[in-house]
């Protein structure tokens, strides 16, 4: 079986810091023995000391120093414990980080990237559950991508550092424990492959990868939740659906995704954060553009509700998307309901 | 400006019943808090205060109604001292109805009266400034008390807050429970210089307390609270005190020679130790009426979240 989620993402960071001798990982209580709040960071303080440093409760400090390692031509990656706490390193992002790269009227390159430990389901509330990367999108110089059991973490993150941009890379909780799919291999039914320019976007598919009824597009941290519903649209309503999940979110990969949409005329984009300002919403704006004339039916998007994220349980489901907002929505997209 | 109470006397002293009742309280709230987590009967997640429960019945008596108290993730037993309703807080957590938050906030997100909690590190200490602007020109003589932990000095909110507070003489009162870590890292790896001299720099009176006898930290908290609001002006206090459980739960990593220090510290065990036969009564009682509280909470319906308190 595949490893884990977690432990593939691990070991990206593993290997990025042995491979790159000015790469720093900062954070809080990522040293060993605690090895990090998700456990995402266990052995790299054993091994790097000096570059593997678990920081104060700072979090645009932190953040400040990465941009400071990064003007000094070092690279840092930086985990905020809680991507809610983001919120504390956005002036960080917004107007130092990502301007640095271009408003000193030349390219200056910013290697760095903040992790983000995203999304609910876990009983953690209102200020440790939310996904946060609609607040980030269209910001001039910054890069959004998405952890995923189809892409692997060091590759990306190794794109995202040698981009010379800075980067977010958000990682659902929930994820973490998943595991990795591998060999083109989903389940006994649904295969995928890697398509697009620069292979960013995962391509599910049962049967065969050109014949689809409707196209959904979800980022990584839906991507298990994507798949478990294509099955089940299969299995109860003989729907075939083709999931696409693109490791990259901001620039925009559109083009990875127009042939699949182009041939199926329908597609649902879903997301966990709530509606409006969406990476969901610019999707759509795009394909409505493109290709207007091949769709069958408007790009449908779903969200969570408009809601703050609940503590309890069965209150968080009524807030969440759920496996069964997705699923009516591709049958009703399908079905012209 | 910083004055010392100096190390607990040798033996805790005799508390007065009320005040160990509610310290009994808080105490067997929390582990059974940890005991259902343990049983898979809790979701999510929650911080108890293990240690720390003297804190708060310290203040109790020190503290009007009028005042407001700000929370932090460790704020059972502030809650605790503030409303005695086991039953209250209990249901929040389990998100059962009678919550009092309706589930929706959980163990670190509270409101009610004027008790609020919130579960982003420093936050609520410009919030509680901007608090104690308005007590200073409409209540004078009420206060607004922060709780917050010493690993929450790295966060630029407190300074600002506090710079405020000092420049324009509000009556803020930051409590600092100083359990010598954050999480897994020990203060030693957070913070430089020391609380004393980051109030010195505001001009901020300090005062230290070491003991952990609910008696001996009244007496050096009620001078300091006095002065906050017959004087306007801001004050940190810093005490010194022991984290006996885990940050959350099942995530201590600490060397077993630190958990059994902290231990060692422990008012639980050494209050026992000192006065047996009081304590013996009023912890079997304690641990009884929290049992029953679980039982009763445990068997209610899932709390309701209305549609007008949606937003
Ligand atoms: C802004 C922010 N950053 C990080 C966290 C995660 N977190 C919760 S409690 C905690 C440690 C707090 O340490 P301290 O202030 O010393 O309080 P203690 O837990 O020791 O009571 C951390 C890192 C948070 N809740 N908010």
């Amino acid at each position: 079986m595949a490893e884990r989620v977690v432990e593939n993402l691990n070991q990206a960071l593993h290997a990025l810091l042995a491979d790159d001798p000015g790469l720093y990982l900062l954070g809080e209580d990522l040293v060993d023995p605690y090895g990090g709040a998700f456990k995402v960071t266990r052995g790299l303080s054993t091994r790097w000391p000096e570059r593997v440093l678990s920081t104060p409760l700072s979090e645009g400090g932190i953040v400040g120093v990465a941009g400071g390692l990064a003007l000094a031509g070092q690279r840092a990656i930086v985990e905020i414990m809680f991507s809610d706490f983001v919120a504390l390193a956005f002036d960080q992002i917004l107007n130092f980080a990502s301007k640095s790269t271009a408003m000193y009227g030349r390219a200056v390159p910013m290697r760095l990237v903040v992790r983000c430990p995203t999304g609910g389901n876990r009983g953690y509330g209102p200020t440790h559950s939310q996904s946060l990367q609609k607040h980030f999108v269209g910001i001039p110089g910054l890069t959004l991508c998405e952890m995923s059991p189809f892409h692997d973490n060091r590759a990306v993150l190794a794109g995202l550092l040698g981009s010379g941009r800075p980067g977010l890379f958000f990682e659902d909780k929930v994820l973490y424990t998943n595991r990795m799919y591998a060999d083109g291999v989903v389940d006994e039914l649904f295969r995928y492959d890697l398509v697009g320019a620069d292979g960013d976007v995962a391509r599910v598919w049962v049967d065969d990868p050109e014949q689809c009824d409707c196209v959904l597009v979800v980022p990584g941290g839906l991507a298990v939740r994507a798949v478990a519903v294509a099955r089940e649209l299969l299995l109860r309503d003989d729907i075939v659906c083709q999931v696409l999940v693109p490791s990259r979110l901001w620039p925009l990969d559109v083009d990875g995704l127009l042939p699949a949409v182009a041939r199926a005329g329908r597609m649902v984009v879903a997301e966990e954060s709530t509606a409006g300002g969406t990476w969901g919403a610019e999707l759509a704006q795009a394909v409505h553009t493109r290709r207007w004339k091949a769709l069958r039916a408007p790009v449908r998007l779903v969200h969570s509700a408009d809601q703050v994220i609940p503590t309890a349980a069965h209150l968080e489901r009524t807030v969440l998307v759920q496996d069964a907002d997705i699923h009516r929505a591709v049958k009703e997209v399908v079905t012209g309901a | 400006m910083t004055a010392a109470v100096t190390a607990a006397p040798p033996a805790p002293s005799r508390l007065a019943d009320d005040d160990l009742d509610l310290l009994l309280l808080i105490r067997h709230f929390e582990l059974a808090l940890l005991d259902m987590f343990g049983r898979g009967e809790l979701h999510g997640t929650t911080h108890t205060c293990l240690g720390q429960e003297y804190v708060p019945v310290a203040l109790r008596p020190l503290l009007a109604d009028g005042d407001h108290v700000f929370s932090n993730h460790r704020g059972h037993g502030h809650y605790l001292a503030r409303f005695g309703d086991p039953h209250g807080l209990l249901a929040e957590v389990m998100g059962r109805q009678g919550a009092v938050c309706r589930g929706v906030g959980g163990s670190q997100h509270i409101l009610r009266d004027r008790y609020l909690s919130t579960g982003v590190q420093g936050e609520s200490v410009p919030v509680a400034a901007g608090v104690a602007l308005h007590l200073r020109r409409a209540e004078p003589g009420h206060l607004a008390l922060v709780h917050l932990g010493d690993g929450t000095w790295g966060e630029g909110a407190v300074y600002e807050g506090l710079n405020m507070a000092a420049l324009w003489r509000l009556p803020l009162l930051l409590v600092v429970e100083h359990n010598g870590i954050a999480q897994s890292t020990p203060t030693s790896a957070q913070l430089a210089g020391d609380l004393a001299g980051r109030a010195r720099a505001f001009g901020v009176a300090h005062t230290l307390v070491t003991s952990t006898d609910t008696n001996t930290v009244r007496a050096a908290l009620a001078p300091v609270l006095r002065r906050v609001r017959e004087r306007g002006t801001p004050a940190v206090v810093e005490l010194r005190t022991h984290r006996v459980g885990p940050h959350s739960k099942g995530d201590d990593t600490r060397r077993p020679e630190e958990i059994g220090y902290a231990r060692a510290q422990d008012w639980y065990a050494r209050y026992a130790r000192a006065y047996p036969e009081q304590f013996a009564a009023h912890d079997e009682r304690q641990r009884r009426h929290v049992a029953e509280v679980v039982r009763e909470v445990a068997g209610r319906p899932a709390s309701r979240w209305e549609e007008a308190g949606r937003g």
